[in-house]
């Protein structure tokens, strides 16, 4: 059943130190599909994307990407490093603080992962990673460093150099959050050319009219439990709870 | 003859005695250097009664004056039935001694490494030994480029201790030359021109190597 899913997660729970963040979460996205996360600071947003790579461990239930179940085996034991790991590698993520690798020049970054986990010639790797930093608008930056690049170049390289594993789903957590205002649009506009071209992806973020116009399904969390989840045409405009009447009035 | 011409016509004693040292230097610092990335490599994850130990050994070693272990290699294993030639037994202390300094200063930088690039590397796929080698180890290395050179020079000057287990070395050749001519001065002048020489040529190697991370942003020289 999971088979025709990007990404299927069922009866999540996760605790840390007593409090529980996450509680019985259940969510389908399929392929293609968009969808973003909503939620108040603390309501688990992170720690539900987290959980879909095992960045965090979840206490229960189960989580299969692409039919494939992440973390544990079909007999619910621990998986070894190795098979986690390919388990992984389907997946791509952005984080909010870019984490680039400092010491590869960014042509490096996106090829690092192909070459010494996928197993790709570099020749192969190369042609690629130079497609997909044609894609993100930076061409002319293959060979520059990470640390010469300004918060909205960086971010869009972590999108090349996720993209660059061929991912079943990419993973957003707050993309833009740390970038200066005048930087989120480039990011935001790669996105949804992303999203346009079919890519399946999970993204956390504040800005509204973005996830207005890029996402399939909205999901709300409110204390680790989705309270809502809808199109975002009905999300936004007949939003069906209290709790997110309020959470959009205050987020225009 | 004056005491500098006696100390010329030896100068085949201080040639082989100098290139003795740097044969125990390079492949001293070259094993120590690897020991102390292998311990780091051990130290990753959580804490474990081995690391601990680990841990322990470590602390163990770099508290120990160098001269006991070389005495200890030398004249010690022995009564195990472990016989160990002068010169390799100089190499093994040295190794050990600094490859458990390099494993600190690693280690050290290993504490303030963002985490963050350790997630993006899980999340790509990496495992543990390929994120070391790839990742994280080359940025500790640039990270620590001025603490590296000063170990260098640390060991440089701890082959001289070898002289008392026998090794027949640079500081050995002053030795030996002092001893019979009777012109300590000017022998010994003679050997810590060499131990500075090395020393400077070594400095201006690092300095270099610094460019390489001072592109990547990890150096503001
Ligand atoms: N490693 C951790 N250890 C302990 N508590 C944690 C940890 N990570 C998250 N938490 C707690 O879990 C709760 C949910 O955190 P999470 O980061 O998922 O929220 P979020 O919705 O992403 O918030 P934000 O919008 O601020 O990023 C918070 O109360 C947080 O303090
Ligand atoms: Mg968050």
């Amino acid at each position: 059943m999971p088979e025709a899913t990007a990404v299927s997660i069922r009866q999540l729970s996760k605790s840390f130190d007593d409090v529980e963040v996450l509680r019985d979460v259940n969510l389908e996205v399929t392929p293609g599909e968009v969808v973003t996360i909503l939620g108040a600071s603390g309501s688990g947003k992170s720690t539900l994307l987290r959980c879909i790579n095992w960045l965090e461990q979840p206490d229960r239930g189960s989580i299969h990407i692409a039919g494939q179940r992440i973390g544990l085996d079909d007999a619910g034991k621990r998986m070894g490093a190795k098979a986690l790991a390919r388990v992984r590698a389907q997946t791509g993520m952005v984080f909010q603080s870019f984490n680039l690798w400092p010491h590869l020049n960014v042509l490096h970054n996106v090829t690092e992962a192909p070459i010494h986990v996928m197993g790709k010639s570099k020749g192969e790797a190369q042609t690629h990673a130079r497609e997909l930093l044609e894609k993100v608008g930076l061409s002319d930056k293959a060979v520059a460093y990470p640390g010469t690049l300004s918060g909205g170049q960086k971010q869009r390289v972590a999108i090349a150099r996720a993209l660059a594993m061929q991912p079943e789903v990419m993973l957003f957590d707050e993309p833009t959050s740390a970038l200066d205002p005048e930087l989120v649009g480039e990011v935001l506009t790669v996105i949804k050319d992303l999203s346009a071209e079919g890519y399946t992806m999970v993204i956390v973020t504040h800005e509204m009219s973005f996830a207005r116009a890029v996402s399939d399904q909205v999901v709300f969390l409110d204390k680790g439990i989705i309270v809502e989840r809808a199109d975002p045409e009905t999300f936004f405009e007949r939003p069906a709870t209290e709790r997110v009447q309020r959470f959009l009035e205050r987020h225009g | 003859m004056s005491n500098w011409d006696i100390l010329w016509q030896a100068r085949d004693e201080f040639w082989t005695g100098f290139l003795n040292t740097m044969q125990i230097f390079g492949l001293s610092i070259t094993a120590a250097f690897a020991i102390g990335c292998f311990m780091l490599f051990l130290l990753e994850g959580r804490p474990s009664t081995s690391k601990l130990t680990l841990r322990v050994f470590i602390d163990g070693m770099r508290m120990l004056p160098f001269l006991m272990l070389a005495y200890l290699l030398y004249y010690g294993l022995p009564t195990f039935g472990i016989r160990l030639d002068a010169w390799w037994a100089g190499v093994g202390a040295l190794a050990v001694y600094h490859g458990c300094y390099f494993a600190e200063i690693f280690r050290g930088s290993r504490l303030v490494f963002p985490q963050g690039q350790v997630e993006a590397a899980q999340a790509h796929g990496f495992t543990r030994g390929k994120m070391f080698v790839r990742l994280i180890l080359p940025q500790i290395v640039m990270q620590t480029r001025p603490l590296i050179g000063n170990q260098l020079i640390y060991a440089l000057k701890d082959t001289a201790f070898l002289v008392i287990i026998t090794v027949r070395e640079l500081t050995a050749a002053a030795n030996s030359l002092s001893g019979t001519y009777f012109i300590p001065t000017e022998a010994f002048l003679v050997v810590i021109g060499f131990y500075w020489a090395v020393s400077v040529a070594m400095e201006i190697i690092v300095k270099q190597c610094g460019r390489f991370g001072a592109k990547r942003g990890f150096d503001h020289a």
